[in-house]
This record gives structure tokens, C-alpha cells and sequence, in this order.
């Protein structure tokens, strides 16, 4: 009795010389999916509207302010939700946002536009840097929508033929160097070049 | 302007001793729909977006803005028409510039851009829709007024 016990207890101990490596492999893999399939349903959780909208400095002042424009409200009933123009589809360029979105965990828990005041004193800070973002990346969040290529020119307005003609498809601008303030108040503009 | 001025009480008179003599009652916009009722408000109609630049009725007309101004901010912040209609931005966008009468301030100064009190656009250059006038009218412009007189 007391030797089996002690077999027993023997094969708890000694480390598995073969049972390791499939535990290892199988378990890893399914650790993997379950972490991996976790962060993708966390970090998409925070890719939604419903979660932006969550608190109410997005609420109140950018929210608000979208739900009048042809972004929200419009003849197809087609929409753009807050990540559809603030992070980017692709995976790499999405993380690379996203870890940069940490500063605005740090300015919720601080406060930094806790009050409409606070919102709008730094509001020009705030669009310029959506601004450079977009000339960056060439607009490439309007253009997941819009495509130069599908624009029916016909259908536009003259002024909009012309424009699109002689900045757009020349790649002379990007989409954000003229359509600035199309889906929220715009801030000061005194000190941006092209406004007054 | 000062005609108008001059003739409008008149005007008024005229139609107010015309109304009473006729007895006709006058169609509100609401037209025969009773107080208590709920009208069919009329259809919404589309801008028109033509660009092209209309005839003024008379000289002292403000000229209409013959395109949409849906979501233009024109406010302390920001100017939307002017990010075309500036005299620094007319060569890249085609638009017309605003006149130089609005640079002029109150005290008949001619200033760098527009004077804060002729900055909010809106107040008298309208966009229009594509709708009958509510009422009849037949207004006709002084040149044809004038060549009517010649032709007699």
C-alpha cells in the first residue's frame, strides 16, 4: 500500500518526460487562442462607438456635434462611426494608434477636457493633431470610404469637378487640406493656413 | 432705397384699403388648414447648386449664393465662405471675391480683410431652393422698366 502511495507520489514529482511537450505545445496553442482571441475582442470593443460615446467628454461636445452632419444623419442611411475616421483599419497602423490613444486614458483619469471649457481651450490642439494624422497618412481613413477612383465627377457639383480635378486627382491635396470641420465644430482658425 | 422708403407707407395704405374693399382673406402659409389641425408641410425641396452666377434683381442686391452652404461654419471661430471667397484664396478656388465694400468699417475706413460687421455672410447672401414663390409677383427690374418707357 505504502509502496504504491510512494509510486505514486514518485510519478507526481518526477518531471513528464514526453507528456511535456504535447502539454506544452497543446496548451500554448490553446493559451494562444484564448489570450489572442481575448485581446482582439477587447481591443475591438474599444473600436466601437457605443465605448467612445461611454464617456462624456466624447459624448457631450464631439458626439453632439457629429450627430448634425451628413456623417450621421443622411439621405442612404449609411453612417461613420467614431473609429471609422479616427483608427485605422490595417492591424499595424490600428495597434500603433491605439497605444498612442494611452495619452487619452491619461487625460480621462486626469481630467484634461473634463469641462466643455477645458474642451474647447484645447480643441485646436486636439484637431491639429487629427489633422497632421490624415495628411500623413494621406486621408487614408476618408478614402476607406470615399474612393478617388469611384467619385462620379458628373454627379458633383461644378465647383467640386474642378476642385477635385485640379487638387485631388493631380495629388496636389489630400481630402483633410480642404474638408476641415465636416464632422465636428471647428476650432479658432485664425492661425491655420488657408482660414481666416 | 429711398423710394421705397418714400412709397411704402403709401404702398401699405394702397393694399390695406384694397384688401378691405375686396374682402379677400388673406392665405397664411398654413392656407385653409384650421388652427387646431395638423397641416401637410410641403416638400422638402433641393438647393440650388448650380454655381453659376445669378442676375441680380437690382443693383443693390445682395448676390445669392447659387450652391449649397450646408454645415458652413461661420461663426467666431471660423469663416467656411471665406476659406474661398478671401481675396487670398480666389486664385486657388475660382470664387469671386468678396466685395471691397466689405472691408470697410464703420468709420468709412478701408481695412485689411472683412469688417467684423459685415463677417457674417448669411445675414444677407442666401442660398435658394428650387420652389414657387408663395405669393404672385411680378416685379420687374429697372432696365426693362426703362425700355418699356423708351418704346413708348
Amino acid at each position: 500500500m505504502l509502496n504504491m502511495i510512494k509510486s505514486y507520489w514518485r510519478v507526481f514529482r518526477s518531471p513528464a518526460a514526453h507528456i511535456s511537450l504535447g502539454v506544452l505545445t497543446l496548451g500554448g496553442f490553446v493559451a494562444g487562442v484564448m489570450f489572442w482571441g481575448g485581446f482582439n475582442t477587447a481591443l475591438e470593443y474599444t473600436n466601437t462607438e457605443k465605448f467612445c460615446v461611454g464617456c462624456h467628454e466624447m459624448r457631450d461636445n464631439v458626439f453632439a456635434e457629429l450627430k448634425t452632419t451628413v456623417h450621421y444623419s443622411n439621405a442612404s442611411g449609411v453612417r461613420a462611426t467614431c473609429p471609422d475616421c479616427h483608427v485605422p483599419h490595417e492591424w499595424t497602423h490600428k495597434i500603433a494608434r491605439k497605444m498612442q490613444a494611452s495619452k487619452e486614458v491619461w487625460g480621462k483619469i486626469f481630467g484634461t477636457i473634463s469641462t466643455r471649457e477645458k474642451f474647447l481651450e484645447k480643441r485646436l490642439d486636439l484637431a491639429q493633431h487629427e489633422w497632421a494624422r490624415l495628411s500623413a497618412n494621406n486621408s487614408l481613413e476618408c478614402r476607406n470610404c470615399h474612393s478617388a477612383d469611384s467619385m462620379d465627377a458628373t454627379k458633383q457639383s461644378l465647383r467640386a469637378q474642378e476642385a477635385h480635378a485640379e487638387f485631388l486627382l493631380t495629388g496636389q491635396k489630400t481630402c483633410i487640406d480642404c474638408h476641415k470641420g465636416i464632422a465636428h465644430e471647428l476650432p479658432d482658425m485664425s492661425s491655420v493656413p488657408g482660414w481666416q | 432705397m429711398n423710394i421705397i422708403k418714400i412709397l411704402a407707407p403709401a404702398l401699405a395704405i394702397g393694399v390695406f384699403v384694397g384688401a378691405a374693399v375686396a374682402a379677400e382673406p388673406i392665405a397664411t402659409m398654413r392656407g385653409a388648414t384650421e388652427i387646431p389641425e395638423q397641416g401637410e408641410p410641403p416638400r422638402m425641396t433641393d438647393w440650388n447648386n448650380s454655381d453659376k452666377r445669378q442676375v441680380r434683381n437690382y443693383p443693390e442686391q445682395p448676390p445669392i449664393i447659387p450652391h449649397k452652404v450646408d454645415g458652413y461654419q461661420v461663426d467666431l471661430n471660423s469663416n467656411k465662405c471665406l476659406s474661398c471667397h478671401a481675396r487670398s484664396r480666389t486664385g486657388e478656388s475660382g470664387a469671386p471675391m468678396v466685395s471691397i465694400t466689405h472691408f470697410m468699417d464703420r468709420d468709412a475706413q478701408f481695412r485689411a480683410s472683412v469688417s467684423p460687421r459685415r463677417y457674417f455672410c448669411n445675414q444677407c447672401h442666401v442660398p435658394q431652393r428650387q420652389v414657387e414663390p408663395l405669393v404672385e409677383n411680378d416685379f420687374v427690374d429697372v432696365d426693362t422698366l426703362l425700355d418699356a418707357k423708351k418704346a413708348e
